[in-house]
Parts: C-alpha cells; sequence; structure tokens
C-alpha cells in the first residue's frame, strides 16, 4: 500500500497528490512516470511524475478526473492509501548540452514539463516557457514555472489570464520574432502538441514531446502503448514517454486513445451512479441521525 | 498390485466443448479417486522406466504411481514433492505427451500411463487437504534475491528456502505468478492454484515484493548493496513480437501478451464490475501456431466472440501447440487457417480493423529448425473479413533489467547468457527459464530454477 501524503486541488478537476514511495523517489529522473491501481480490481493508469525528492522519499503526481479511475483516485484524501504505485517507469530525459531551451506546456502537461524544465533550470540553462489553460482557475503549476523560467508567458483560451489564445500562438510569435532555441520541449493534448510540432518543424529546432498512450503494464510487455516514431514502432513505456515530436504519428495515437471510449462511459456511469447512492445514503444517515 | 490392461487412458471428465467454449472455468475436471486408482494400474513399473528420463525434474514416476495404486495418496504427493514443487501446476500445463509419457512403453500398444493427470490428481488431492509445510532448518542468515515470480523463480526462491536462505521475490506485476497469472487462462491453469503455489512458498518464509521493477526501481547492483549475496533472475521471455506488416496498429490488434494480460491478470471478463476493458470483436484471426495462439483463441470465444480463426502459415504437423490444446480448441469450434499468412491488416476511417489481407502458403525445403519452410503462393492472396487480431507469434527478452545490469554476458538473441547450472558471466548472479532459453515451456522453466538453486547453494556454501 502506498500512502498520499498530501492532497491538493489544483484547478476544477485538477488534483494534486504527493506520495509515500521511497524507493521510486529515490530513482526518479526527469521524464519518467509511475503506474498506479487503486485497489484490487482496478485498472492500471500512467501517470507521469510531476515532481520527487529523494530525501523525503515522496513522488508527486498531478492527475485530471475524466474517466473513472481519476474520478475514484480523485474522492481519496491525504491519509489515504492505494494499492500498488510502481515506477519510475520509462526513460529519463537529459539534456547535457543545452544552453537555452522552451517548454511549452498547455493544461494538465504542465505538470509533466515542470520537472525537466526544473532540472534545465538547475542546470544553468536559460529557461523560457508558455503554459496555457482554457481558462485562468484551470491553470496550473504557475508558481513552480515561474520560479524555474527566466521568461514566463501565460495564455488562456478565454483570455481570463495572460495572453488571449493558445500556447502555440505565442510558440509561433517567438519563433518569428527570430528567437532559436536548442531545444523545445511541447507537453499537452495530442492536438496541441502535434500543433506545436508542426511549427517548430520548419525552424528546424529539436522538438520534444511526451505520449501518453493507453498502458498496461509499463514495462514493455503487452505493447499496448505502441506509437509510429519516423515509421518505426515504438513501445511509449520502455522507449518513451519522450519522442522526437517532427517523427511522431499523433494521428495514430489519437485514434488509439479513443479505443475504449464506450467503455470509459459505462465504467464511469456506474461509477457515478454507485457514488450517487452512496451519497445518498451519507445524506439520509445524517437525517436520521438529526431526528435522534 | 492387479494391472489394468486397457489400451486406452482412463478419461478424464471435463466440461462439454458447447458449455466450455462461453466460460472461463477450468476445462479438465480431474480424476476421481476411483479414475486415479484404475489409470495408476496401466503402469507396468519398468524397471529402466524411459518416463523419469524424459521429465525435466526426473520425477520418480513410478514410485509416485505405484502408490497411487495403493492408494497411498499422501505418499504419491511426497514422491512427486521430492523433485517437483509445482506439481498442480506441472499437471495441467507441461506438455507430457513429448515428455514423460512419450517415452511410457505402455504407449507403443496404445495410449501411454496419463502420468499429467496421475500428478494432477495427487497434487489436487493434497490441496484439498491442506499442503503441510515442511520442517525447515535453521535460518543460514544470509541472503539471496529473485527477480521474477515465474515458475523458474517460484522453484529456485522456494528450494532455497528449504535450504535455509533469507529469500525475497521481486516482482513487477501487482501480482506474482509471472506467465502462470498474465500468461496462461483461467480455463487451463486455476488462478488459485497459482495463489496457492505462492502462498507455500511464503510459508517456506520467501518474502514476495510485488510492484517491483527491476531494473528500474532496484538494479542488480543496488541488491548486491542491500546485502544480498546472490541474485536469481528469472524474468521470463515477455517483449511481445509484431509482424511489421502494415496495419499493425489499428485499433483491436493486439499482442497476444496485452490480450491475455488484459484478461487473465486484470479480469477484463468481468468488465465492467472491475475497471480494465477488452474489445472483442464477433469475428477475430489470431495469428500463430503456439500454446500462446490457442490460448488466445479460446479466450476470444469465451469473450463472446462468434467466429474465432487460428491463422498459422505453417500446416497442423508443424504446429508447435499441445496436441491436447489443438483438440480442445477444434472441439470448442475455433476455426485453423492453416498454410494461411498475414499481408496487412486493413482499418477503417477510425482506425478500426476491418479485415486481413493473407497469402497462402504451401511447405518447402527444410529451414533452420528443420521444419519445412512455408513459402507464398504467388497471387493467392485473399481478404479476411475480421475485426479483431492478436498476434502470437512469440516472444523475446525484455531488455529493461539487462541494459540497467553491467557485466551480463547475451547471446545472440538477447537473452542472458548462462551455463548449464544457470551460471551466468558475473559473479553473483544467476539466470533461468525463458531469459535464458527463449519461450519454452513450465517445467523446463522449473528445472533451470532448481539448478540454480543447487548452485547458488554450493557457491554460497564455498564462499564462507
Amino acid at each position: 500500500m502506498f500512502k498520499i501524503l498530501e492532497k491538493k486541488n489544483l484547478a476544477p478537476s485538477i488534483k494534486l497528490f504527493v506520495m509515500d514511495a521511497p524507493l521510486v523517489a529515490k530513482k526518479a529522473r526527469p521524464g519518467q512516470f509511475v503506474i498506479l491501481r487503486i485497489k484490487e480490481g482496478g485498472e492500471r493508469i500512467p501517470l507521469t511524475i510531476a515532481d520527487y525528492d529523494a530525501e523525503k522519499g515522496t513522488v508527486t503526481v498531478v492527475f485530471q478526473e475524466v474517466g473513472k479511475t481519476t474520478r475514484e483516485l480523485g474522492t481519496l484524501k491525504a491519509g489515504d492509501s492505494i494499492q500498488d504505485f510502481v515506477g519510475p517507469l520509462g526513460v529519463p530525459v537529459e539534456f547535457p548540452h543545452h544552453k537555452k531551451v522552451l517548454g511549452v506546456g498547455g493544461g494538465l502537461g504542465v505538470a509533466p514539463l515542470y520537472p525537466k524544465l526544473k532540472m534545465l533550470h538547475e542546470q544553468g540553462v536559460e529557461v523560457v516557457s508558455i503554459i496555457g489553460a482554457k481558462t485562468a482557475e484551470m491553470l496550473i503549476f504557475e508558481d513552480e514555472m515561474k520560479a524555474v523560467s527566466d521568461r514566463l508567458y501565460v495564455c488562456t483560451d478565454d483570455g481570463s489570464k495572460g495572453r488571449h489564445g493558445f500556447v502555440t500562438v505565442v510558440l509561433k510569435e517567438l519563433l518569428e520574432q527570430g528567437e532559436n532555441f536548442d531545444e523545445i520541449i511541447i507537453i499537452g493534448p495530442p492536438i496541441l502538441m502535434k500543433i506545436g510540432a508542426e511549427i517548430t518543424r520548419p525552424y528546424g529546432i529539436p522538438t520534444m514531446v511526451s505520449l501518453n498512450p493507453i498502458m498496461v503494464d509499463g514495462t514493455g510487455m503487452c505493447g499496448g502503448c505502441r506509437v509510429s516514431v519516423g515509421g518505426e514502432i515504438k513501445f511509449a513505456c520502455v522507449d518513451g514517454p519522450a519522442f522526437d515530436g517532427h517523427k511522431v504519428d499523433f494521428d495514430e495515437l489519437m485514434k488509439r486513445l479513443a479505443t475504449y471510449r464506450d467503455e470509459e462511459k459505462i465504467s464511469l456511469e456506474r461509477f457515478h451512479e454507485s457514488h450517487e447512492c452512496k451519497l445518498t445514503e451519507q445524506i439520509k444517515g445524517a437525517d436520521s441521525d438529526a431526528v435522534k | 498390485m492387479p494391472l489394468n490392461k486397457s489400451k486406452k487412458k482412463t478419461p478424464m471428465p471435463a466440461q462439454k466443448p458447447e458449455v466450455r467454449r462461453r466460460n472461463f472455468n477450468e476445462v479438465a475436471l480431474g480424476y476421481t479417486e476411483e479414475d486415479a486408482v484404475n489409470e495408476a494400474q496401466r503402469c507396468l513399473q519398468c524397471k529402466k522406466p524411459g518416463c523419469v528420463q524424459g521429465c525435466p525434474v526426473q520425477v520418480q514416476i513410478p514410485q509416485f504411481i505405484k502408490r497411487i495404486a495403493e492408494r497411498d495418496f499422501d505418499g504419491a504427493i511426497k514422491v512427486i514433492k521430492e523433485t517437483n514443487s509445482l506439481p498442480a501446476v506441472c499437471g495441467r500445463v507441461c506438455p507430457q505427451e513429448e515428455q514423460c509419457e512419450q517415452r511410457c512403453v505402455v504407449g507403443k500398444m496404445g495410449d501411454p500411463v496419463g502420468i499429467g493427470r496421475l500428478e494432477r490428481f495427487a497434487a489436487d488431492w493434497e490441496r484439498a487437504k491442506g499442503v503441510q509445510v515442511p520442517e525447515l532448518p535453521a535460518k543460514l542468515g544470509r541472503k539471496v534475491a529473485v527477480i521474477g515470480s515465474g515458475p523458474a523463480s517460484l522453484t529456485c526462491a522456494g528450494d532455497l528456502a528449504k535450504l535455509g536462505y533469507d529469500v525475497t521475490v521481486f516482482e513487477a506485476f501487482h501480482k506474482p505468478g509471472g506467465v502462470l497469472v498474465y500468461g496462461i487462462p483461467e480455463f487451463r491453469l486455476p488462478k488459485a492454484i497459482v495463489q496457492e503455489e505462492v502462498e507455500f512458498i511464503k510459508k517456506l518464509g520467501v518474502e514476495v515484493k510485488t510492484d517491483m521493477v527491476m531494473g528500474k526501481v532496484l538494479t542488480v547492483d543496488d541488491l548486491f548493496d542491500m546485502g544480498y549475496e546472490a541474485v536469481f533472475i528469472g524474468t521470463g521471455a515477455g517483449l511481445p513480437k509484431f509482424m511489421g506488416i502494415p496495419g499493425e496498429n489499428y485499433l483491436g490488434v493486439y499482442s497476444a501478451n496485452e490480450f491475455l494480460t488484459r484478461i487473465n491478470l486484470m479480469k477484463a471478463y468481468s468488465f465492467p464490475e472491475t475497471d480494465t476493458p477488452i474489445k472483442v470483436g464477433k469475428k477475430v484471426a489470431v495469428v500463430g501456431g503456439g500454446n500462446v495462439a490457442m490460448d488466445s483463441a479460446r479466450s476470444a470465444l469465451r469473450m463472446g466472440a462468434d467466429e474465432v480463426h487460428i491463422v498459422y502459415r505453417r500446416s497442423e504437423e508443424e504446429m508447435p501447440a499441445r496436441q491436447e490444446e489443438f483438440e480442445n480448441a477444434k472441439e470448442e469450434g475455433i476455426i485453423f487457417d492453416f498454410l494461411t499468412n498475414p499481408v496487412r491488416i486493413i482499418g477503417d476511417e477510425k482506425g478500426w480493423v476491418k479485415g486481413m489481407e493473407c497469402i497462402r502458403m504451401e511447405l518447402g525445403e527444410p529451414d533452420a529448425s528443420g521444419r519445412r519452410r512455408p513459402v507464398p503462393v504467388k497471387g493467392s492472396e485473399f481478404t479476411m473479413d475480421v475485426d479483431t487480431v492478436v498476434i502470437a507469434i512469440g516472444t523475446g527478452p525484455n531488455p529493461l533489467l539487462i541494459n540497467a545490469s553491467k557485466g551480463l554476458e547475451l547471446t545472440k538473441h538477447g537473452y542472458i547468457a548462462a551455463d548449464e547450472n544457470g551460471k551466468t558471466s558475473r559473479e553473483g548472479v544467476w539466470a533461468g527459464g525463458d531469459i535464458v532459453t527463449g519461450a519454452a515451456t513450465v517445467i523446463l522453466a522449473m528445472g533451470a530454477g532448481k539448478k540454480a538453486a543447487r548452485s547458488i547453494h554450493e557457491y554460497l556454501q564455498s564462499k564462507r
């Protein structure tokens, strides 16, 4: 069992857990992920490591409540435990010779972007970042990003904070203005990474993306997370999750992510039903207490 | 002891094909005491038993069969367990027809003695009454690490624990058992049996740690730093192979590993009671001709497919699957397309599989494996109308641990090079099972785990 030491609500439906996982924390590096399972009968889901502290033995993960498992996860509180927390998985990213890097993070993607930029910042690399979300209240990790960036651009789709528009608009502007980078790291929904990689392509700037396909084991054993990179089959769990954004077949990735859409709906509806039942029971219970 | 001169094996009760094809319960139901005694009486008690030589762990077969014939079932299981620590598993999944039973003298004039069935009977008889933990020697206070928890690892761990070592098993998944839990389906090997075997080695004092992806969370070096004096690697051959044909990434194409893991380990057949889904369509093609292909096809049927094909590029004769599994699959209605090879998978606009183009094959000259090489028949392409494809053409070594371990010599195919006792090129490190041999059988893996345990014991004895 792995204990949740701390829980934060970062935004509506986006939550952060600090997990007690000393062995994982000791080996974790930027770019790696964990697989977790809430309880017996639960599914295994991958989550990118958003931060870690080897001394305290903690690993931070950030997740958005979209499906059954993430919603159920969201109902847990600090002090609760989950059954399985496996990692660190995937290949760590390294940038030994970079001098200037641009990080682009959209939505939940800001969380996995953060440890990479933090490492670069600590290495003395000049870090420029663009982060964005749908609305101001959905924006996460702004302070953390500020702390590791030499320059930070904030965007919202609705203009409720920072620049009005997508992060890719700022990305395009910076490149059009002739700003150069040794590497651009783009993390967010697949469509954002696809568009972002297309923007950087004509400039020939190396562009790293981090992929989140469906996984089961996370150790190279099932091949469910396979993606086409430069026409070759790669397993995101052991060959990635970071890849050359100019070579990834994003259309295929997006299709494959939809494999279990129907099942996800069934699962979620069932969860809501049982969850609402519990809530109703609790309310009833409270009422009967009041009567006494 | 009366001799039963029947030329036929005493039949084993089984679920009827038309029933079992839609449920995940065990197919074969096992012998009753009367069946077992009856079958045991077919054994001639050869002075020089060929069967024992055919057994990778040299179970004293005539001895245990004699005890069954005498109704000394307790004695029978004791004999088996002297050399085989997982008899309930082996009695179910060993390819006896290529091993012990192949060399049975009775088999020359009819069916061989049903050694596997008798082994299973003895093991189940013991399970039913509760397995006794043997008396253990005093602890030696010396630590050995075992990586993986499949048949090689469980055997190695159990044998070392019986010698007094402090053994820790490190398993990557959330449940121990390796291929016995993620690969072999419930209807061939009930998971409760694997669970019992794991509980048994725990009772021997073995500590089992799950969620430990070795090579990532800990390396072999870390283990030595933590005070382990020897390491056994039994991580199996878990990397799925794909065909390298167009369309393999369409939705509805699974590696057999993923297909079986979702069903067996993650219990997708109970979805939405359990959370892991699987998509099994109406018409399924399984590519390959081994036991894993049979398991995948029969699982697809049980998941509700209307029609399941096994597409194999050679002919029935070359098929590596066990005869029994082939028969079972046929009885259940699996359709076999021999001498057929996929050329490409066809998808619809949303990326779902809607067909598979295949080409007919014919057998040419023998290849390196001694089997006749299948060659395509020009112009014989045709399209199979399928919505799910499972690729069961074999597995390779998972490089996760190997890449993170210094000083391990590998074979040219990327498996760990080890001598006949499982000793690797690195001092203090042994390896055995599929990670050394490539995908093979449960019993061979167990044999390797056993030899390694003996060799580790000798090494640690001489070290101090």
